[in-house]
Formats: structure tokens, C-alpha cells, sequence
């Protein structure tokens, strides 16, 4: 049992701290005052080899696995960058994966290096308003047409569908009522966002206005046959393939920023005199701060569990689940506290963790509720019976 | 052309030093290493001259323990083709590490040795300089530009006051000054790749060279702690002090 990073995961961390270096908390601030999508970081990081660290060598990618991606988008947001660094780049880490392991050689070949360089951008459309979390219920309907599909329906809630070429879509091609089981009958699609027939609204929402989140409305969307991925009807269960990755990196992520936060309020309390003395003498500031490492430090030993388990090709449902639930209430807890240990000053924009408070409620909601978590673990590691 | 870059492995730039309470040297327990960052820019020029198509084969060396590869590897990941680590515990001075490099230079035969004109714990600004001495070899220090014409190089020195633009003869010894130029950021297939480019290990021994050390460390403190200001009530009190306490005007 090991539970230090090896000496290759060292050095990914390294690295991408000191290229995430470039972008100074000023970036990030003036980003989230303007909603401007950070495409010179998103960029950079492309042009430097990092959106395809879990991807196969064969089609432009590192081939390391989750455990890898969890350092990195950990890192991006311990740089200071936060959600809004960290979404506008992890999209490609998970969410090519059903492409990857679904897909026809010849799909992988032309979808996935162009999203790894940068030179498109995509967003991953799944939820729907009015269904939540109850995805098999989705409303959005693909109709089998001559050469391929017509799409109409609304998503919610889908990261840079602003600025996006590509959509992965998850829609119904055969009815519910016509399904055996509620499962079937979905199917994903990676496909052209194409405006014509997609209009998106950005939502105006609580933080991290650099990565817009948005409404789409797509209507008489044709999608041709060679961009459905997999089997027609078996979307569901090939998504389902993505969602653990995903946890991890969202709790990897929360870890990364309740360490910058802890890091900036340990800073303050260092410097920061009244009294005569250093505000961080006081145990009333020590002892919050403290408590928060170690929360935010044993929550990273969950994720990372998650990640070597999904890494070592063995069920990590319930770790990956119980690490983002950890993670992201210890990410939560350590903002906070930051901010109060700023006073006043954690208030003002200035001083970043403000930010960081209004980013952390990120993975505190997404993309799965602590409710769910909780319901989930009820369920399959203490044998209750599903209360919902 | 080969070129040979010398790397060392420093207390990161970004960390506060601390020494140790005995006083006896600098506390580098759980502290943040890296590239002492003249190191890294003298790479970054060779890596340079390489992709110009001047250089063939660059080479890095490190004189340290065996923690120091972390820095060759680093260096590798920015475009160096091969790494030696030359084995000596604890902290070489500047003339044992300029007599290593002398015997490194004389197995590999380079035309051009970059170094950083100073390692930022030291700051000594010795080591170049020593081994232009024991090599022979010209050398152009606290460069700002290198570039190679045919069997020379010109070496475009920061001096006071200005620059001065030295022609020297190949093979040369060049140390880097700040801005010679900027590193880049190792991308992660070049940090796939370094994992797999050749490090060699040398000890002293295989170079003839034995280590003796001719100094000693008698203390290291940390720098006075600054005095609190005083407010003065106008011009004239403050004139009066600058000139008569301060002796500044």
C-alpha cells in the first residue's frame, strides 16, 4: 500500500504548476469579471501535450491513465486558476473516453485529435431541464432519417456550448414506452455544433463566469449516421463508462482549491498585524486552518483511491462517489474558512478567495449532488433500501 | 556541434530559505528543489542552438546526489538529448565542481559548455570562470546573446554599464546572464520522452578527480530583521533626519 505519488506523478505535478504559473491570479480575476473564455491557457495547455494525458498514444494522446489526469486538473486548479481553469480544459480529459473506447478506428482518428490540439473546442450535452439527475428520462428525441438522425429537444446546464465546434449529445432514439427497460433506447452522438439549428443562452450564474454554462434549444439538428457513437440505443451505457472519471476529476479538482485557499489564508494569517502580533498566532485562526488540511488531505487520499482503482481496471463506484462527496465538502469548508480568516478582505475580489468560495460550489452540486452520493452509498455499501 | 550544458539542483526560487536553528547550514527538509534557474536558461540556449540546426547533440550534466537526476530528467523534458549525473554527496564547492566538469568535458569533447554564471544558493560565480581556467578554453560570461559563426562564437556580455560583444574561439565556455533568453515549459509528450533518453552515471573516480573540499561552512544566519519606521512631523524634521541620522543627503 502506497500512498505517495511515484516519482513520473511528481513530476506531472511539477510541471503543470509551473506552466499553470504563466496565468497569475490577475489572469483569472480579470476572466471572471469579463465571462471571456481563457483561450490562451486552454491553448497553451493543448499546445503542450496536457488535454490528452489519459488518451492512447495512437490517437495524439500520453496513454496514462486517471490517477495522471486527477494531478493535473488538481494542479490547474491549486495554480490559483480554480474551476475556471480546470473546466475549460478537463472536458476533453473524460469526456472523449465513450469515443475512445465506443468508437470506430476511424472516429477515433477524426475526433479526437482535433480536440486535443485545440483547434476545436467541444462540450458534453447531456442534462436536460425538468429531468435532473434522472437521466434515462431525457426528453430530447433523435429521429431515424435517410443518411442519419433529426435532433430536437433542450439541454441545461452544458459548459462552453458557447464557444464550442463539437457536441457529444445524448438523445432518445426509440420512445421510452417502446423500451423494455428505461435504460434503452438512448444514444450518444459526437457531432458539429452547428448554430443553424442550435441556439444556446448563457446562463447567468453564482462563479466561475469564464466557463459559461448554458440553455441549448436544438431544432431539425441533423446528425449523419457516422457520428453516432456505438450501438444505436446503448448510450446510456456507455456514458454510464465516463461518469467515474469524471467524479474523480471533479473531486481532484475541489482539492486543488481548497488547497490554494488554505495556502492564501495561512499566507494572510502570516503577515497580516493587529495588535501587534500576526493575526495567525491566534489558535482561533490556527486551529480552522489546520482542520481544514486535514480534511481537504484525507479526502485527496479518497479520490486518489477512486483513480488508482479505475487505473487498475477494478469497480470504483462507490470510492469515486464517496472522494468528490469528500472532496468537494472539504474544498467547501477550507474556502470558507479562508475567506473568514481574510475578514473584511476575503470579501473584495482582490484577494481571489471570494472566488474560490463561489467556485467551490461547483463540485459541491456537480455533476452529482451530495443527496445522490449519500442515496448511492445508503444503497449499495449499507444494504438500504432506495429511498427514492 | 555537441554542446554541453551544466545543471544544478537548488532550493526552488519561490521558497523562503530558512536556516537551521544550530545555524549550521540552510534547512532544506521537505523544501521545494529545482533547476537553479541560470541552469535552466543555459538549456533552454542550447536546446535553441540545436533547433537552429547548430547544434547536434546536446548533452547535461549534474554534479550531485543521487536526487539530482530530477533536474537532468527536467532538463531532458526541455529538449536535451542525454544526461550524465556525476555521483558526490553533500555539496561540491565551486572548484571541485569546475574539476568534474573539466573531466566531463574532456571525455565528451564538446565545442561549446553552457553554464549558468551563478547558482542561485551559492552565489558564487566561480564555477565558469574556474573551468575556463583548467580547460584553457575562452570564455564569455554573463551572456545575453551567443551566437555561432563558423569556429567562433560572439558572446554579447552584460557589463556595467553597458554590453560588450566578445568573439571567442571554439570550443568556448559561455555562462548565462538572466536575460539571454526565457525557458520554455517542458510539454508532456517531451516529459513522456525524457523518461527514456539515455543517463549515464559517473563517479569522481572514473574521472580522475579526487574531492576535497577547501572550505567550510562555519555559520549561516538569517538577515537582520528590518527596524520599524518612524512617522516625522514635516519636511524639515525629515531633511534633518536623512542628512543627520541616515547620512543619505
Amino acid at each position: 500500500m502506497d500512498y505517495a505519488l511515484t516519482d513520473d506523478q511528481r513530476n506531472i505535478r511539477e510541471a503543470v504548476l509551473k506552466h499553470c504559473s504563466q496565468f497569475s491570479d490577475e489572469y483569472w480575476l480579470e476572466h471572471d469579471r469579463s465571462g471571456e473564455f481563457p483561450t490562451d491557457f486552454h491553448l497553451s495547455m493543448a499546445e503542450a501535450g496536457w488535454l490528452g494525458i489519459a488518451m492512447p498514444e495512437s490517437v495524439g494522446g500520453a496513454g496514462l491513465g486517471i490517477s495522471e489526469a486527477a494531478i493535473m486538473v488538481q494542479a490547474v486548479a491549486e495554480s490559483g486558476g480554480g474551476m475556471s481553469a480546470a473546466s475549460s480544459i478537463h472536458g476533453p480529459v473524460f469526456s472523449l473516453e465513450p469515443i475512445e473506447q465506443f468508437g470506430t478506428e476511424e472516429q477515433q482518428q477524426r475526433m479526437i485529435p482535433p480536440i486535443l490540439s485545440g483547434e476545436q473546442k467541444m462540450c458534453f450535452a447531456v442534462t436536460e431541464p425538468n429531468v435532473g439527475l434522472d437521466t434515462t428520462r431525457l426528453k430530447t428525441r433523435a429521429e431515424k432519417v435517410d443518411g442519419g438522425y433529426r435532433v430536437n429537444g433542450e439541454k441545461i446546464w452544458i459548459t462552453n456550448a458557447h464557444v464550442a465546434n463539437k457536441m457529444m449529445l445524448l438523445a432518445r432514439t426509440t420512445p421510452l414506452e417502446e423500451c423494455e427497460r428505461k435504460t434503452q433506447g438512448l444514444s450518444l452522438f459526437f457531432t458539429d455544433l452547428d448554430r443553424a439549428h442550435i441556439e444556446h443562452r448563457i446562463i447567468p450564474k453564482m462563479g466561475r463566469h469564464a466557463v459559461g454554462s448554458n440553455m441549448l434549444f436544438i431544432s431539425d439538428l441533423f446528425i449523419p449516421e457516422e457520428d453516432r457513437i456505438g450501438a444505436e440505443g446503448e448510450g446510456f451505457k456507455i456514458i454510464l463508462q465516463g461518469l467515474n472519471p469524471e467524479r474523480i476529476l471533479l473531486g481532484a479538482e475541489a482539492i486543488g482549491l481548497g488547497r490554494v485557499a488554505i495556502d492564501r489564508a495561512a499566507r494572510y494569517a502570516r503577515e497580516r498585524v493587529v495588535f501587534d502580533r500576526p493575526i495567525g498566532m491566534n489558535q482561533g485562526i490556527q486551529h480552522p486552518l489546520a482542520k481544514c488540511w486535514a480534511q481537504v488531505e484525507s479526502a485527496n487520499l479518497m479520490v486518489m483511491q477512486a483513480a488508482s482503482m479505475f487505473d487498475a481496471g477494478q469497480d470504483c463506484g462507490v470510492q469515486a462517489n464517496a472522494g468528490k462527496y469528500l472532496a468537494a465538502e472539504a474544498g467547501f469548508e477550507a474556502c470558507h474558512t479562508a475567506m473568514l480568516t481574510l475578514g473584511g478582505m476575503g470579501y473584495a475580489q482582490e484577494y481571489h478567495v471570494e472566488r474560490y468560495l463561489r467556485e467551490i460550489l461547483i463540485p459541491r452540486t456537480a455533476p452529482v449532488s451530495p443527496h445522490m452520493i449519500l442515496n448511492f452509498i445508503a444503497e449499495k455499501v449499507l444494504e438500504l433500501p432506495k429511498s427514492y | 556541434m555537441k554542446v554541453l550544458v551544466a545543471v544544478k539542483r537548488v532550493v526552488d526560487y519561490n521558497v523562503k530559505v530558512r536556516a537551521k536553528a544550530d545555524g549550521s547550514d540552510v534547512d532544506l527538509n521537505n523544501v521545494k528543489m529545482a533547476i537553479n534557474p541560470f541552469c535552466e536558461i543555459a538549456v533552454e540556449e542550447a536546446v535553441r542552438l540545436k533547433e537552429k540546426g547548430v547544434a547536434t547533440e546536446v548533452v547535461v550534466v549534474s554534479i550531485g546526489g543521487k536526487t539530482c537526476q530530477e533536474q537532468i530528467r527536467t532538463a531532458l523534458a526541455l529538449g536535451a538529448d542525454r544526461g550524465i549525473q556525476v555521483e558526490v554527496e553533500g555539496n561540491a564547492e565551486p572548484l571541485v565542481v569546475a574539476k568534474l566538469l573539466k573531466g566531463v568535458v574532456e571525455k565528451e569533447e564538446p565545442q561549446l559548455v553552457i553554464l549558468g554564471k551563478q547558482s542561485i544558493d551559492g552565489d558564487n560565480n566561480q564555477t565558469g570562470q574556474m573551468l575556463g581556467a583548467l580547460t584553457g578554453m575562452g570564455q564569455g560570461t554573463f551572456a545575453s546573446e551567443v551566437v555561432v559563426d563558423g569556429d567562433k562564437v560572439n558572446v554579447t556580455r552584460e557589463i556595467d554599464g553597458g554590453l560588450q560583444t566578445v568573439a571567442l574561439t571554439l570550443p568556448a565556455i559561455v555562462t548565462t546572464d538572466l536575460r539571454l533568453n526565457e525557458p520554455r515549459y517542458a510539454s508532456l509528450p517531451n516529459i513522456m520522452k525524457a523518461k527514456k533518453k539515455p543517463l549515464d552515471v559517473l563517479t569522481p573516480a572514473d574521472l580522475g578527480v579526487e574531492v576535497k573540499s577547501h572550505i567550510t561552512l562555519l555559520k549561516v544566519e538569517p538577515p537582520a530583521e528590518r527596524s520599524a519606521g518612524i512617522k516625522v512631523a514635516d519636511v524639515d524634521q525629515l531633511v534633518d533626519k536623512l542628512k543627520n541620522e541616515a547620512k543619505v543627503i
